[in-house]
């Protein structure tokens, strides 16, 4: 392999020209990004960085002495793969022949239709999204946040640091019932009440009302919210249209196997805008974390260079989560459980562990504020062996795209 | 010197915090040597000592970065940082550790206590 592109110049893009280098590769390496940024961080971007506690150098994801010998083509956007997969066509109409090709573009916040034209309505993906979020949470402000996931939580939290008075609205009955199941959903959710933040669940959105400027959010039941921003954190969606007309298999993501191959001969893809097959979920699942976007590269970069994708299957999805002060880390498939027991400490006071379990296996582990149990907990759920699901209720979960909001 | 604890009371691949100005982490190694490094991960805002000890390295809790606690340095990304390390002293089955005179490593936002973490220029 003489040539190997990288597309998407963030996580899982860096992480894999690194696992490239460090797995042998020493032929041209291209990364193709169309933000205009090196790459940075994006957690940050809902916490630290907007509370304004963290600058855009701490967020860099490179250190200051990294090498890579890469050719990175910034600000440019890849518009097309040939059917064969080996050319990357780009926005300025250069063609990047590669014999290697990874996919790493990601994923865009979702909107809801009609909202984007008013100003003061913002979505939160990019560091330019953060930026121009930040520079209107001024205290004393009310911002509305549409969608109780975990970027519109993280937000509300940072913005009641902040000063202003928040509002989180959620269609859905239990905030993070996706993700966590509801109960431990409600328990969750319950961080914002404890700061006086309001949480409005079971409700939808009817529109954002304004006329140039956003004043409030109209629920379906008709209530008024005032608001002087409004935040839309209602989930992300990968970014593969770029590569409709190619070979690859689209659906909710490009389609791979658990070693991150594609439909298409030397084409891997990792990160938020790839569905591996997932042997614990028995179907294809985007993991949308940033632990994924480290780990996974590794493999499916030992995967485009030696062909072969057969290995072990990959550690269950983990992520961490921080609002008011108050760490989450969870790892595993919710969805998988039919019990969820609280193991250690309690909810009440913001500091336990929670084990759910599928008959006497455990699937899945939650933790606030307790970082040492859950690393061991987290370690003996990828220890275990990997068994299918058997019964259909699993199966039947994933018919509904498994993707975990953020 | 600072007293940490008696070596017994710290079991092989067990770790302690020590509240110090920045707080400490001392991890007693499965093969039965002592090391001491600063408690708080470099990248952010986490306790090394509540990490995954292997061998000589410690992985941080929250985004898996391995440092060596010999040396203190990055193994495994995303830290870009070393952690320093401290001296260890093991005295009539004591724990000591002796405080490097290097400047922390301490991740953006996280101060030592009596200074105001600064966000600096966008
Ligand atoms: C505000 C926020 C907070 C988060 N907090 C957490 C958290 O606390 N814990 C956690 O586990 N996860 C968190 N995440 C999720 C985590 O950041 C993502 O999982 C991770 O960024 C995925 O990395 P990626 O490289 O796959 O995709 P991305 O980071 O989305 O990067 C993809 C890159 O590709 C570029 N691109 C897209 N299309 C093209 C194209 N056609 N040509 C060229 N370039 C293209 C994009 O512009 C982007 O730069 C958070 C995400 C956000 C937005
Ligand atoms: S806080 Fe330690 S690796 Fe991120």
């Amino acid at each position: 392999m003489r040539t190997v592109a990288v597309v998407g110049a963030s996580l899982a893009g860096l992480s894999s020209a690194r696992a490239l280098r460090s797995q042998g590769f020493d032929g041209r390496l291209v990364v193709i990004g169309d933000e205009a940024h090196r790459p940075y961080d994006r957690p940050p971007l809902s916490k630290e960085f907007l509370a304004g506690k963290v600058s855009l150098p701490d967020i860099a994801l490179e250190a200051d002495d990294e090498e890579l010998e890469a050719e990175w083509l910034l600000g440019v956007r890849a518009e097309r793969l040939d059917q064969q997969g080996q050319q990357v066509v780009l926005g300025d109409g250069r063609r990047i022949r590669a014999d290697g090709v990874v996919l790493a573009t990601g994923a865009s916040a979702r909107s809801l239709p009609g909202l984007s034209a008013l100003s003061g309505v913002h979505v939160l993906r990019t560091l330019d999204d953060a930026l121009a979020l930040r520079a209107e949470l001024e205290s004393g402000r009310r911002l509305v946040v549409i969608g109780a996931g975990f970027i519109g939580a993280e937000v509300a939290s940072t913005a009641h640091q902040l000063g202003l008075d928040v509002t989180v609205v959620e269609a859905m009955p239990t905030p993070l019932a996706g993700p966590l199941g509801t109960e431990m959903g409600a328990v969750v959710g319950g961080l914002h009440a404890d700061h006086g933040v309001r949480l409005l669940c079971g409700t939808g959105v009817r529109r954002v009302v304004g006329a140039e400027r956003a004043q409030g959010v109209e629920l379906l039941d008709g209530t008024l919210l005032q608001a002087d921003v409004v935040l839309v954190g209602v989930g992300a969606q990968p970014n593969v249209d770029w590569l409709r007309g190619s070979a690859l298999e689209l659906a909710d993501g490009v389609q791979c196997d658990s070693g991150g191959r594609t439909a298409v001969p030397h084409v891997v893809a990792v990160g938020d805008c790839a569905a591996w097959y997932d042997g614990r979920l028995g179907g294809h699942h985007r993991v949308e974390h940033w632990t994924g976007a480290l780990d996974r590269p590794k493999r499916a970069v030992a995967t485009l260079l030696s062909g072969d994708s057969s290995g072990p299957e990959p550690a269950p999805a983990y992520f961490w989560s921080d609002q008011y002060d108050v760490r989450i880390q969870f790892a595993g498939n919710a969805q998988l459980a039919d019990s969820v027991r609280i193991e250690d400490g309690d909810p009440d006071e913001r500091s336990f562990l929670a084990v759910y379990r599928r008959d006497d296996d455990a699937v899945a582990v939650l933790a606030m504020n307790q970082p040492r149990l859950f690393t061991r907990w987290r370690r003996s759920l990828a220890a275990a062996p990997v068994t299918a699901p058997v019964t259909t209720s699993a199966t039947a979960s994933l018919t509904a795209p498994v993707t975990a909001t953020r | 010197m600072l007293p940490v604890c008696p070596l017994s009371s710290l079991a092989p691949g067990e770790a302690l915090r020590v509240e110090a100005d920045p707080p400490i982490a001392v991890f007693h190694t499965e093969d039965g040597e002592v090391f001491a490094v600063d408690d708080t991960c470099t990248h952010q805002d986490a306790s090394l000592a509540d990490g995954w000890l292997e061998g000589c390295e410690i992985e941080c809790p929250l985004h898996a970065s391995r440092f060596d606690l010999r040396t203190g340095q990055v193994d495994a990304p995303p830290a870009k940082k070393p952690v320093r390390t401290h001296r260890v002293l093991v005295e009539d089955g004591h724990i000591f550790v002796e405080l490097s005179a290097d400047e922390p490593n301490l991740p953006p936002g996280v101060s030592v206590a009596g200074q105001a973490a600064t966000g600096g220029p966008l």
